[in-house]
């Protein structure tokens, strides 16, 4: 499919923006929501606010805005919201909230003799992972896996789930500065939740400051290094 | 207002010294409430309207959810200090019309199989009214979408064409709705060049039907490009503060 793209790499944009011109005569109307694009008529244009992102004439936008929706094999932190007979009700700052089923806490899990308040109880924080969800019925988490399971320390900070790309990094960039710059363990949750656990007080106000920073200016360019500048100053005055 | 105000001067302007063709003055912003996902602040000249948006999110009650799509909710209201008579906070049957073609033509525009078993909040508040509050309403809320990051077609602007003293006037205010000979308020998106809301009180020949259309694009299609301006300038001012 050949394409004459009219907007410029990292170029921020709006619903019913053109972002590039179809040429040819066979032209089916389309919608790739993963990518926020639609095709309409002979033009490509978005459906969100956010930013362009082309590579190998392969044209997505990246939002600055928006819900976090459940995907499979996304790592979560999330909130125990209630308690039901078989399993728990897991908010994950979604529109669709998480089922962590009690097999897979327990072993020979037997709902006569056992209660599941024993185990996890309202307001417990986890780390899971979805493993099924298709929109018909709620995502369902496990916390069998490395590092999942419930959260007995640390801090959870709380951004929009849109920003979450960016404080990972392109291949984790963002995510191995943080981590090493600091020295604090972090986990960062799909929905927009992250959890860090700090040597000290100074550290982890530090890199609360920084996430906060990569949050409110996420559409920038050379937010990696502009982050490094950050820790540099902060944590070297320090010591 | 017992007297009939002369609505067109004898230099052919208007009460107000607008030309037939030109909009009263825009003020737009977004993002300006904390609590809610997106909203947006609109102004046409008098007219100030607020719109939040909340979702998707879980519906409540439980019953009213779509299987298949967002179900989309919408409150157009006035408050109760937006007129100079009060206005009963209670929704009147206006409100509620007005509600019901708001949100259909948002959901022409929302993607909404995009998220099932969920809904999308919309709440229009008129803080002070003088004419094309539902259109207001709905620029404000089509912005406030926007600022949510709910997908959608297209942003959609509204205008107001009405006919007073037998001349097409564009973004008609209280004054001329009240002592004019008609008011068509219409829903543009203009990147698809499609109308979602349109209505008419009053009489229009045929010719002047078409003729307020081509109007009232005119006048959408400028408010169009300051809606997009405003949806950049958020993300600018960031740049700004370093």
């Amino acid at each position: 499919m050949k394409m004459k793209i009219l907007v410029a790499n990292r170029q921020i944009v709006r619903p019913g923006d053109v972002l590039a011109i179809i040429e040819g005569s066979q032209i089916t109307p389309k919608y790739l929501p993963e990518k926020h694009i639609y095709i309409h008529g002979n033009r490509v244009m978005t459906d969100i606010v956010g930013l362009v992102n082309i590579s190998d004439n392969e044209i997505q936008v990246i939002p600055l805005e928006g819900k976090y929706i459940p995907r499979v094999d996304d790592v979560v932190i999330g909130m125990i919201s209630g308690v039901g007979l078989t399993n728990w009700i897991v908010d994950i700052n979604s529109p669709y909230s998480g089922i962590l089923n009690a097999n897979d806490v327990i072993e020979n899990f037997n709902p006569i003799t056992m209660n599941l308040r024993d185990y996890l109880d309202i307001g417990d924080y986890i780390i899971a992972k979805i493993i099924a969800f298709d929109r018909t019925r709620d995502p369902l988490l496990t916390v069998k896996g490395k590092g999942l399971g419930r959260i007995t320390e640390g801090v959870v900070v709380r951004i929009k789930p849109s920003r979450v790309p960016r404080v990972i990094g392109r291949k984790g960039s963002m995510l191995n500065l943080l981590t090493s710059m600091t020295g604090c363990n972090i986990v960062v949750g799909q929905n927009g939740l992250i959890w860090i656990k700090c040597r000290d007080e100074q550290r982890l106000e530090v890199l609360i400051r920084a996430i906060r920073r990569i949050e409110a200016r996420s559409h920038i360019r050379g937010l990696t290094e502009e982050i490094r500048l950050f820790l540099e100053k902060e944590l070297g005055r320090r010591g | 207002m017992f007297e009939k105000p002369v609505l067109i001067r004898e230099d052919g302007l208007r009460h107000d010294g607008r030309r037939p063709d030109e909009l009263r003055p825009i003020k737009m912003e977004v993002g300006v409430l904390y609590n809610a996902d997106g909203s947006a602040y609109v102004e046409y000249g008098g007219t100030k309207v607020l719109a939040a948006v909340y979702g998707p999110r879980e519906v409540h009650p439980r019953h009213l959810a779509l299987p298949d799509r967002a179900l989309i909710r919408c409150r157009y209201h006035m408050a109760p200090f937006s007129t100079s008579d009060r206005k009963s906070p209670a929704p009147s049957r206006r409100e509620i019309e007005l509600s019901k073609v708001i949100r259909e033509a948002l959901e022409s525009l929302v993607f909404t199989d995009l998220y099932p078993r969920t809904t999308i909040d919309v709440f229009i508040e008129v803080l002070q009214a003088d004419g094309g509050t539902r259109t207001a309403g709905l620029t404000a809320a089509s912005l406030a979408l926007a600022d949510a990051g709910v997908p959608m077609r297209d942003l959609v602007a509204g205008v107001a064409v009405g006919k007073v003293g037998g001349v097409l006037v564009l973004d008609i205010d209280e004054v001329e709705d009240e002592f004019g000979e008609a008011d068509m308020p219409i829903g543009y998106a203009a990147s698809i060049d499609e109308i979602v809301l349109l209505q008419l009180n009053g009489v229009l020949t045929r010719e002047e039907f078409i003729e307020g259309i081509r109007l009232a694009k005119k006048g959408a299609e400028t408010i169009y490009k300051m809606m997009k301006e405003t949806l950049h300038r958020k993300y600018l001012k960031v740049l700004e503060e370093v």
